[in-house]
């Protein structure tokens, strides 16, 4: 016995997949969101163009049970005729399909989860709560960032902004006034159109100023270190703010202000004398950012191994800078070398200015914590407290 | 079926008949079927849900979001979809062939008839839509009194052990103790009692402790604690048993996956034959065949282990006995029972195990290839745990212990379920197995004050 029906939306009138999917989505948020300071980091997304899609891997949402060690034992597999003992049938890791949104493994022997997110949909993460701490209002130009707000409601207006809900209600409130409540007979009384306004956030002219050290004590995890950071302080500068202008000082034994492709891709040798870099920043400062009309901000990242005789020289600079930029970041790569102190970071620390502030970074996972020291939203008090 | 829709459709009716009249003749007795055409956001979502209006999870809507996913790019289609019920419940897809969707028909006709008539389905409610309708609104009003996120956090823990259930543990099996006191609820209830004070003062200190040390070790892990826990509220003790209730009707279908499509198959391929069908269309159900036999990469595909099994019995033992086997038979004996070296041989069965970055080959022998598929089939990929003691170290502290097998389990993701057993259980948790080689006990203990344990 058979009974034929067709329906077409009955069952899935409670949009029950669709809800639980949102859900699922903002899980795997939440645990990108946990995993941040591992994610900042990752290779992969430093050295992408920044339009490709980035695969995180997320553990938290794994659906644990108890379960046997897929990595234990030999599994049941088949093929399609003449298998041999010795025959190698595939690889770990390897023969996922063409990728597109979250997916869960199929290989046997690995159970990962991992959601695919692009890397404005990554730094719209990092940055939710970053800001530059500190700014001012100087004078001149003006750094906006704008948005628009429908906020009121008139008679008149293009008819690609008629409310509809509204001129519906003008309308049965006409006809009800001469006695038939009804919807019909339009004119044009009935309009009724949004209109906006520029919601315009007036922020003063900022720019910042990053320095890097590419002398030859600069390691590959050094140098991977500083361009991660600048990678994503760049990217949250020009999401977050509309104009906001960034010069970018290479320096090993004498500084040059590079394009952002060099500074991103070049490298270089010899000594390091990171003074040189502090003068060129207070130049750049003196020709074209008078600190009255511009909020500045210089960070320099270095192993700190300057060279002794120039500590001195770069402790007047460092002031020198102090006295006229908002907030001056120092961050100092040290891959396991915590024991000897003639660093640079001791000579800057003895300034001991609140508008200094310095990170020490010896592991990956510190980036994010750096982007947080500079730019999170407690700096900035910080910083106008003292 | 897009093409004049009505035609089709009446088309398709009249195919079904026919298929009904081949079916019945060549001996199926499926339960009546209910088929329904409809679009494909209907179809995976039921297919990510296992039933339709099941309650709302998250677990559940990434089911949804792969299945979704894999349909938007073409990489999978589900072509059939049928829930043991009375009637069943099968869906077309609107978007197959008049063809496909006849070949579905005959198959989930088949299926019917193993719901029907399968031993280890003789106890499935078939009621089970509305069920679990009813389930879904008694969560959705706990989600309501107590919060999405409370349920949420209660569904992890309960769903990360559902697999351990036992149908043969009786709801009231594990019962006795402290919950049938605690019962009462009309002020005359102490003149009951005066007959039990009399008895519980000759076992002496016994009564104190709460007898939630099983007799003999429980297999069905959530019955235990829903009967037992010394922390679930009643509400939370429903929601186990939700789950639990929902579990065990999806148990049949687990232990007879290679059976039950293997029947199906090998009765779509005979009753289409017998179809009058346009040679055009001939054609297109060769190809569609061959290609629900093909095997998925390395994975093994359980339409063409079945469907190859059970076509070896027919002619070894008879069309008699073939139905026999769909009577009586799970995914494992069927393996331990039937399984040949031809059989391996021909469906190129083998071992691999995993060297260094690569899937190796190991062994074809045909006995290690047949034991260890009946370790992996009919659920015995999933641990035997056992409750061993509610009541340990005389402090309601739960004691499970893993039936070794000679597999070792998976050690992190033992750790992170015990955390969910301790939510439920609201005691230090423990938990018995064995180290790498399987000769010492290895005990595995949580409690969030002190972390986790392990001890030799």
């Amino acid at each position: 016995m058979f009974t034929l029906a067709i329906r077409r939306d009955d069952w899935s009138l409670h949009r029950k997949g669709a809800i639980d999917q949102a859900r699922h989505m903002e899980k795997v948020k939440e645990a990108i969101k946990r995993n941040l300071a591992d994610i900042v980091s990752e290779q992969s997304i430093i050295t992408s163009d920044g339009k490709r899609l980035v695969r995180v891997p997320i553990r938290v949402l794994e659906e644990y049970r108890f379960r046997f060690d897929p990595e234990a034992g030999r599994q049941v597999g088949q093929g399609s005729g003449g298998t041999n003992v010795g025959d190698v049938i595939g690889r770990v890791g390897s023969g996922r399909g063409p990728g597109v949104g979250p997916q869960a493994g199929d290989e046997p022997g690995i159970d990962y989860y991992e959601a695919e997110l692009t890397v404005d949909e990554l730094g719209e993460l990092i940055f939710e709560d970053l800001e530059l701490p500190n700014l001012e209002e100087k004078r001149l130009r003006e750094l906006e960032s704008e948005a628009v707000r429908f906020t009121d409601i008139r008679k008149h207006g293009p008819f690609a902004n008629l409310d509809k809900r509204r001129t519906l209600r003008e309308n049965l409130r006409r006809n009800a006034w001469r006695g038939r409540a009804r919807i019909g007979d339009f004119s044009n009384e009935d309009l009724r159109f949004k209109t906006w306004e520029r919601d315009i956030k007036r922020e003063s002219n900022a720019v910042v100023i990053a320095m890097m050290d590419v002398s030859g004590s600069m390691g590959t995890f050094e140098k991977y270190i500083s361009r991660a950071f600048y990678y994503w302080m760049v990217r949250f500068l020009r999401t977050k703010y509309d104009r906001v202008e960034i010069r970018f000082i290479a320096h090993h034994a004498e500084a040059k202000e590079v394009t952002e492709e060099e500074f991103f891709t070049r490298g270089e040798s010899g000594g390091t004398r990171a003074s040189t870099a502090y003068e060129l920043a207070l130049q750049l400062i003196r020709e074209y950012y008078p600190p009255d009309a511009w909020n500045i901000y210089p960070f320099h990242f270095s192993d700190g191994d300057n060279w002794p005789s120039d500590n001195e020289r770069c402790r007047e600079l460092a002031e020198e800078l102090l006295r006229c930029v908002n907030l001056f970041g120092y961050g100092e790569i040290r891959q396991g070398r915590y024991t000897y102190h003639s660093t640079l970071m001791h000579t800057l620390q003895r300034i001991g200015s609140p508008k200094l502030v310095t990170v020490t970074i010896s592991e990956k996972a510190d980036v994010y914590q750096a982007l947080r020291r500079f730019f999170g939203p407690e700096v900035g008090r910080e910083v106008a407290r003292a | 079926m897009r093409e004049g829709m009505p035609n089709a459709i009446a088309e398709l009716e009249r195919r079904i008949g026919e298929i009904w009249e081949v079916g019945e003749r060549l001996g199926l007795r499926p339960l009546p079927v209910h088929f329904e055409v409809v679009p494909a956001t209907v179809m995976y979502e039921i297919g990510a849900y296992g039933l339709p209006g099941r309650f709302s999870h998250w677990t559940h809507g990434k089911a949804y979001q792969v299945q979704k996913t894999l349909y938007d790019y073409g990489l999978s289609k589900i072509y059939e979809l049928v829930i043991n019920s009375d009637p069943c419940y099968a869906f077309l897809l609107e978007t197959n062939t008049l063809l496909q969707n006849t070949l579905v028909a005959a198959h989930v006709m088949a299926h019917a008839d193993f719901f029907a008539n399968n031993a280890y389905f003789a106890e499935t409610r078939r009621d089970m839509v509305d069920i679990a309708s009813l389930h879904a609104e008694r969560i959705e009003k706990y989600e309501f009194t107590h919060g999405k996120e409370e349920v949420e956090r209660l569904l992890d823990a309960v769903l990360s052990i559902q697999e351990h259930v036992d149908p043969a543990a009786s709801e009231t099996s594990t019962r006795r103790g402290p919950e049938q006191r605690r019962r009462s609820s009309t002020p005359y209830d102490d003149l009951w009692r005066l007959e039990e004070r009399g008895r519980r003062d000759e076992s002496g200190g016994e009564e104190r402790r709460p007898a939630t040390t099983p007799a003999e070790p429980i297999r069905d892990l959530l019955l235990f604690i829903h009967d037992h826990s010394p922390i679930l509220e009643d509400w939370e003790r429903d929601v186990v048993a939700i789950v639990r209730t929902e579990m065990l009707y999806f148990l049949p279908q687990i232990k007879t996956k290679v059976l039950n499509e293997g029947w199906a198959t090998l009765w779509h391929a005979r009753i289409m034959r017998s179809l009058d069908l346009p040679p055009e269309e001939h054609v297109e159900f060769a190809r569609l065949h061959a290609s629900v036999l093909q095997p998925a990469g390395r994975r093994l595909n359980p339409y063409a282990l079945g469907y190859e099994l059970l076509c070896d019995i027919e002619r070894r033992y008879g069309t008699e006995h073939l139905f026999l086997v769909r009577e009586v038979e799970s995914d494992v004996s069927l393996v331990r029972n039937y399984l040949t070296e031809e059989l391996v041989e021909r469906l190129d069965l083998y071992l691999y195990e995993r060297r260094g970055d690569e899937l190796v080959v190991v062994d074809k022998d045909w006995e290690a290839v047949r034991d260890r598929l009946a370790n992996e089939l009919g659920g015995n990929h999933i641990p035997v745990i056992v409750v061993e003691d509610g009541d340990y170290r005389g402090n309601r502290e739960l004691y499970l212990r893993h039936i070794w097998d000679g597999r070792k389990l998976d050690l992190p993701w033992a750790e992170k379920t015990l955390e969910n057993v301790y939510r439920l259980w609201g005691r230090r948790v423990w938990l018995e197995t064995r180290s790498d080689d399987g000769t010492d006990p290895l005990i595995l203990s949580y409690h969030p004050r002190e972390g986790h344990r392990q001890q030799r």
